[in-house]
């Protein structure tokens, strides 16, 4: 009877096993699913970029890339406006972020560490001015760029550019200095620092991870940008990636695919590699500024 | 009477700190008003006068409601509006159901986390334009990877031309949608998930809870705060959606997937309307606030009970 009892609960346990393994696999296939779902285009793309235009013009027909070839790479990297493009791209997002990081760092330690009143209004408004449309500023800019010659102005974009990153940035630095205990600064104040002195040596250097965050996140959405640099820049040579690579390969009878694909490329490497090496920043800046 | 010097010291004090303060601020706050405020006045008052850089002689003259009556005598705005209303409702629902899912599965531990989470990453980071390009290239009908898999396995509609027609165009521009947008959804809500107690779980267990039952009862209601935040940024944006539109339809075929943020957009560099412009973005703003307030009060109300 004993035995019985063993074998059936053998059996049960078995059982479990199997059923637990079996939601197991399950769980690995959706996560696989996820996976693949959210990098096979940019397979399609690689292998898109390394075809000749006449391969895309008789029509795909294997998954594999097949013949490779680079000219459509060195065709874009030799394209004066694309790399030029780039290059406004990564100055500009650069310009913007520091400034940014200056901005929000004296405005987050005037908001957790100084008596101002109206703090509650002001964190208020840093809200709503996360949310504000950027299409509705777009045409009160644009005419008031138009009268005082920040048109088509890598500086005037740059202004734009701050309803991207300031509200997140300045609320994300405000809570993170918040945290940091008061005695440090005190210290560096009894030691006969100003609180500009204690701020930049004993406050950012503490907030290094927070300002990291803040500077990662305000370089993506700066590099993310497309509508601001669309209605406000017209020469070619100003021109950020995102509308260059928009008016690349475009003729007035085809889109040539493979050049488009190859600047995909060129443009998603570099963000991959950020995302790569900072993931937890990004999440902890996203999420946190998510719950203000 | 001897804590009167004193009590005049440590008020100065206060109020240099004050100053101090302030100074630290302003920066922020003189740029943020120059972005934000200064556009929604300009804005209002451009909605009620002529600007357009076409007819020189009344630009800058008093309109009324031109403007606004112009939106609805057009035949364009509300065409537009529910478009944006439709598309909203469906991307925020695909991703939200897709993220919760995908939230649910990256809150267990186990073993290559880190690389599923920088994966589904990635196509976040990636410029909105680009992840618009790249699934216009997907869908390519000779070139795109959709055609060339129905063709492979034989099934119908592997000759497509998908942002040729209204209704294939929004399948399209909803895939390119979801496929960025739903990671940032799956994080906001990961994040919340995160915060639950996990004794609270063991305790449902205990108690002899089902998954679902642990999910409706339990998940859900404590949810609820990173819910609510994920809706609005995801509601907020999908509304203003812009930049996948002009990268893979341009509003087209005809006008059928023109919603109101391109069609702000066009009224200024197309038609260089920019008072018939402004008219829409008042409309877009008084829409995202009643968005947000539908929101917040749903949400509250709920908590109450």
């Amino acid at each position: 009877m004993s035995t019985v009892s063993i074998a059936s609960s053998r059996a049960r346990l078995t059982r479990r096993r199997t059923r637990k393994a079996a939601g197991w696999s399950g769980f690995y296939l959706m996560l696989a699913i996820f996976v693949i779902v959210s990098l096979f285009p940019f397979y399609w793309i690689v292998i898109t970029a390394l075809k000749t235009q006449p391969e895309i013009a008789a029509g795909t027909s294997s998954l594999l890339p097949g013949h490779i070839t680079w000219s459509n790479f060195s065709t874009i990297l030799t394209q004066h406006v694309f790399v030029r493009s780039l290059v406004n791209s990564v100055i500009i997002a650069l310009s913007t972020t520091i400034l940014t990081v200056i901005v929000a760092s004296l405005a987050g330690y005037g908001l957790a560490r100084t008596q101002i009143r109206g703090k509650q209004l002001i964190q208020g408004f840093l809200l709503v001015a996360g949310f504000f449309p950027v299409i509705a500023l777009v045409g009160p800019m644009f005419i008031t760029y138009r009268k005082i010659g920040l048109l088509d102005n890598l500086g005037g974009l740059v202004i734009s550019y701050f309803i991207y990153t300031l509200p997140l940035a300045t609320w994300f630095l405000t809570s993170f200095f918040s945290q940091i205990p008061r005695e440090l600064e005190e210290a560096a104040i009894v030691d006969g620092a100003t609180r500009l002195q204690a701020l930049r040596r004993v406050i950012v250097p503490v907030a290094v991870p927070g300002i990291f965050t803040v500077a990662i996140l305000g370089f993506i959405f700066c590099w993310n940008d497309f509508l601001l640099a669309l209605s406000f820049i017209t020469s070619p040579s100003k021109y950020m990636a995102p509308l260059a690579i928009v008016n690349l390969g475009q003729s007035q009878y085809q889109t040539f695919y493979n050049l488009i694909d190859a600047a995909v490329v060129v443009i998603t490497l570099p963000i991959a590699l950020i995302v790569l090496l900072a993931q937890r920043r990004i999440i902890s800046g996203l999420t946190a500024g998510s719950f203000r | 009477m001897t804590g009167a010097p004193r009590r005049q010291g440590s008020y100065s004090l206060a109020a240099r700190d004050r100053r101090f303060g302030y100074g630290l601020v302003a920066p922020a706050v003189i740029v943020l008003l120059a972005i934000t405020a200064f556009p929604l006045i300009y804005n209002v008052w451009n909605s009620f006068h002529h600007v357009d850089y076409l007819f020189p002689a009344t630009f800058g003259t008093f309109a009324g409601v031109h403007n606004y009556s112009e939106l609805f005598t057009s035949g364009l705005f509300l065409p537009s509006l529910y478009r944006t209303i439709g598309f909203t409702a469906v991307s925020v629902a695909v991703e939200l159901v897709i993220g919760m899912a995908l939230a649910l599965a990256l809150n267990r531990r186990f073993r290559g986390r880190g690389v599923v989470r920088a994966a589904i990453l990635i196509p976040w980071a990636v410029p909105t334009v680009v992840s618009g390009l790249l699934w216009k290239s997907m869908f390519d009908p000779q070139n795109g990877f959709v055609n060339f898999i129905l063709l492979k396995l034989h099934l119908p509609l592997a000759h497509t031309t998908w942002l040729g027609q209204t209704w294939t165009a929004w399948g399209a521009i909803l895939v390119a949608d979801a496929w960025r947008n739903t990671p940032f959804m799956a994080l906001l809500l990961l994040a919340g998930l995160q915060v639950i107690p996990r004794d609270v779980y063991e305790a449902a267990k205990i108690d002899g809870a089902g998954a679902l039952q642990t999910f409706w009862r339990l998940t859900l209601p404590m949810l609820k705060p990173a819910l609510m935040v994920a809706l609005i940024f995801r509601t907020l944006s999908s509304f203003l959606i812009f930049d996948i539109i002009y990268s893979m339809t341009n509003g087209g075929p005809g006008n059928s997937t023109q919603v109101l943020a391109y069609l702000n957009w066009s009224a200024m560099f197309v038609g260089s309307n920019y008072g018939l412009a402004a008219a829409i973005s008042v409309a877009l703003m008084i829409m995202g606030l009643i968005i947000a307030a539908i929101y917040v009060t749903t949400f509250r109300t709920e908590q109450v009970q």
